[in-house]
């Protein structure tokens, strides 16, 4: 495997002082005012409130009434680059996650030629190495062209640096297929991630099946589309003693699944994303085409369900699954538009306004999912402690905004949550020692 | 009403307002001159995206005896196969300044995004399998005149492809929204999971369609085969064809035709005097009367140009 899985665009190492800053990282049990001081990208000093005085080198930042977490990670972003790059770039698509508060994201290969072969991830790397905010990993596919029919060249992938494989977008249908992969796993290692949908019984859906999608006149996927895939995979996992990962859970039947499968001691992870936790079926009522995402937003019952899971570690982590569409391919009937929202620039916000603020999710469990995801495959977790490099998200979490007010920082707009009042602004993200991300009216006071 | 995209946005009141007007109409469809003045120098632009004889014939006709102007854009053949979007052609047929646009289209929810797009009264002549709302409504009307009791507490079930059928979701509501109880019966393949929560009864077989005073049937199309929803035509007709035997004679029969004789209907029923079929296909032209009197004469709301800088979005735009 390559030497440094994650790749990211020149950056300068950071020369920072955080004065004051509410410190809570649950890992590290920091949960306190402090003063943090970061050289030459490295975490320097972590000392109590007030005892830091500012070096003539560095950045100085008032962090007072500002919360200073470890960097979010997502293991689940769509850059479509190649191919569809008028959707999103590697660089507009890790300014989104700079702005949301991540450090490290980990990309899909669904991409337009699919990234199936270990030159293109090479050419791809060099891209990284060039134009990406924030350090970015890649998942190779699991069958060439995601067609489900032959396996890619899962060892010279991993030689080039894939994290591990995916044909997210789409199941792999065939279980003799997937058991060939999770085989092959023993050779190559890397974490097999599943899009778990089984399309006899999604075939023509748009939405999820039930007294919404009855009452549109929409074509339904039943949740057993993916909870009898969820449950048939951990099952083959099991068997071969694969190392696997389901992606963007929906339903309660699968969150069931995947409890089945860990009290087996199967080698089972899962994801959940923010618009799975805070949406359902009844948001899709007004056919609104930001509100069409597979899989599909189910009940309340699932959504609560999503919940729970997470709080009780069932779904190990959040991802957003961020799936940028251009204006006009969501700008059409709801049937005809392509599924998938944004979610990067409003994951922290969207979660901690509808989870945490309520007090239905503790910050310090909501901080811990969503870092989670990098040690799923095989990367170290983004911690506060001295001689870490630095990775933090500093927040304002009384900040209020509007998603959208301003723009984005994706190069597409198709968000769910786009219109909504959120709380707690990123106001600044450091990744692998660099500032990434500063909020524009950020004020600094003294340079 | 600036628009009539469903039978969802209508109350009660609102359905009995059209359905009076349509019975003022209906005088003038006796006379010798069938025009009336009330829509002169209005212009209907009929924008079908799937075939429709009726439907589409129906609507002009309605227009053109309200002298209004009607242009007719059906899809095939145009710039529609060129690639354009929904939104362009909506667009570019809306600098032509219509003052309604009929539209029907295979995509559920295409009227409502429409009515954000242009300032035109849009009316939904069918959007996928979502609505039908003037096929709901010139039910009601037929059904009135038809009833002695009325609507109120009468029982209408509705049998055959429920899923895919627009005309069967607008009828529900509307049936119920007129005080009727409905009940929705056919093969199980054919009832989409959930329908219950409209507020209608389902029941798999016509075991108890003697207790309905209406029976609607739905159309039965031939594709479902090839999807596997039937086994047969053969098998449906077994259990789902209103027959002679199954029609109890003071129940009024309806359909929205096209009808598929000896498929969903036998031919004794269609021809029987308890079949309102052709009632219905007449009061089609004076029902759409009055939905598009009812949009356009008088002092419409004033729509705003979508496309004019005063609009709070544009303008954000801009910024």
């Amino acid at each position: 495997m390559a030497a440094n899985p994650l790749v990211q665009g020149p950056g300068v190492p950071a020369n920072l002082l955080l004065s004051r800053a509410h410190v809570l990282d649950p890992r590290a049990d920091i949960d306190a005012i402090h003063d943090v001081r970061v050289r030459g990208g490295e975490i320097a000093e972590l000392a109590a409130a007030g005892t830091l005085d500012p070096a003539a080198d560095e950045e100085t930042i008032d962090a007072q009434g500002r919360t200073l977490l470890p960097a979010f990670f997502d293991p689940h972003v769509h850059l479509r680059t190649p191919g569809q790059e008028h959707k999103e770039d590697l660089e507009t698509g890790t300014r989104a996650a700079a702005a949301g508060g991540f450090g490290g994201a980990i990309a899909m290969p669904n991409t337009d030629p699919v990234l199936d072969s270990a030159p293109l991830l090479r050419s791809l790397r060099d891209a990284a190495a060039r134009e990406a905010r924030i350090p970015i990993g890649f998942l190779g596919a699991i069958t060439r062209g995601l067609e489900g029919k032959e396996l890619t060249e899962m060892a010279e992938l991993r030689q080039e640096g894939a994290l591990g494989f995916t044909d997210d977008g789409r199941p792999v249908a065939s279980a003799g297929m997937l058991r060939k992969a999770l085989q092959y796993q023993r050779l190559c290692g890397g974490t097999i991630a599943l899009h778990e949908e089984d399309a006899s019984l999604s075939k023509g859906g748009a939405m999820h099946e039930g007294a919404v999608s009855a009452a549109l006149g929409l074509g339904g996927i039943p949740s057993v589309s993916e909870s009898t895939m969820v449950a048939r995979d951990a099952a083959l996992a099991g068997y071969e003693d694969a190392r696997v990962h389901f992606q963007h859970l929906s339903c309660t039947a699968s969150v069931q699944a995947v409890a089945y499968a860990k009290a087996q001691g199967w080698r089972v992870s899962t994801e959940v994303t923010p618009h799975h936790l805070l949406l359902t079926e009844e948001d899709v009522r007004g056919m609104d085409t930001h509100m069409k995402m597979n899989p599909p937003l189910a009940t309340e019952h699932d959504r609560q369900a999503l919940v729970e899971g997470l709080r009780d570690g069932t779904i190990d982590c959040v991802a957003t699954d961020h799936a940028p569409h251009a204006r006009d391919e969501k700008e059409v009937p709801f049937e005809q538009a392509p599924m998938g929202t944004t979610g990067l620039e409003t994951a922290f916000a969207a979660l901690y306004t509808g989870l945490v603020l309520p007090g239905i999710l503790e910050l310090g469990l909501l901080v811990e999912r969503m870092t989670a995801g990098a040690a799923l495959f095989e990367l170290p977790t983004p911690t506060i402690a001295p001689a870490e490099t630095a990775n933090l998200t500093l927040i304002d979490l009384d900040g209020e905004w509007t998603a959208g007010e301003h723009g984005w920082e994706s190069r597409s707009e198709n968000c769910c949550f786009a219109g909504r009042r959120l709380r707690g602004r990123v106001l600044l993200t450091v990744a692998a020692g660099a500032v990434v991300y500063r909020e524009r009216a950020f004020s600094v006071v003294a340079a | 009403m600036n628009h009539l995209l469903s039978i969802e946005e209508l109350d009660r009141t609102e359905i009995e307002r059209i359905v009076a007007q349509a019975q003022r109409f209906a005088e003038v469809s006796d006379r010798e001159i069938k025009k009336v003045p009330a829509l002169r120098g209005r212009m209907v632009l009929n924008l079908f995206y799937e075939a429709s004889t009726r439907t589409r014939s129906s609507f002009e006709l309605a227009a053109k005896r309200l002298s209004a102007d009607v242009v007719n854009f059906a899809a095939s053949g145009s710039s529609v196969e060129k690639g354009e979007s929904l939104k362009d052609t909506v667009l570019t047929l809306s600098a032509h300044k219509p003052d309604a646009i009929v539209l029907r289209t295979p995509w559920a929810g295409a009227s409502e995004l429409v009515s954000k797009w242009c300032g035109a009264a849009i009316v939904n002549a069918g959007d996928g399998k979502h609505e039908h709302p003037t096929q709901a409504l010139l039910d009601v009307y037929t059904l009135r005149k038809r009833l002695s009791g009325g609507i109120d507490g009468a029982s209408i079930w509705i049998v055959g492809d429920v899923a895919h059928s627009r005309v069967a979701r607008s009828n529900i509501i509307a049936f119920q929204r007129m005080g009727a109880q409905v009940t929705v019966a056919g093969p199980p393949t054919l009832i989409p999971r959930g329908i219950e929560a409209l507020g209608c009864e389902v029941r798999f077989t016509l075991d108890d369609l003697a207790e309905a005073d209406v029976v609607y049937a739905l159309r039965m199309q031939r594709e479902r085969m090839s999807e596997s929803f039937l086994p047969s035509l053969r098998e449906y007709a077994a259990w789902y064809q209103i027959n002679g035997r199954r029609l109890g004679p003071r129940q009024v029969l309806m359909h929205p035709g096209p009808v598929n004789r000896g498929v969903e209907l036998s031919g004794e029923v269609v021809d029987s005097p308890q079949a309102v079929i052709t009632a219905q296909v007449e009061a089609g032209v004076v029902v759409r009367m009055a939905v598009l009197y009812e949009l356009l004469a008088g002092a419409r709301e004033p729509q705003p140009d979508p496309n004019s800088p005063d609009r709070p979005e544009n303008v954000k735009q801009l910024a």
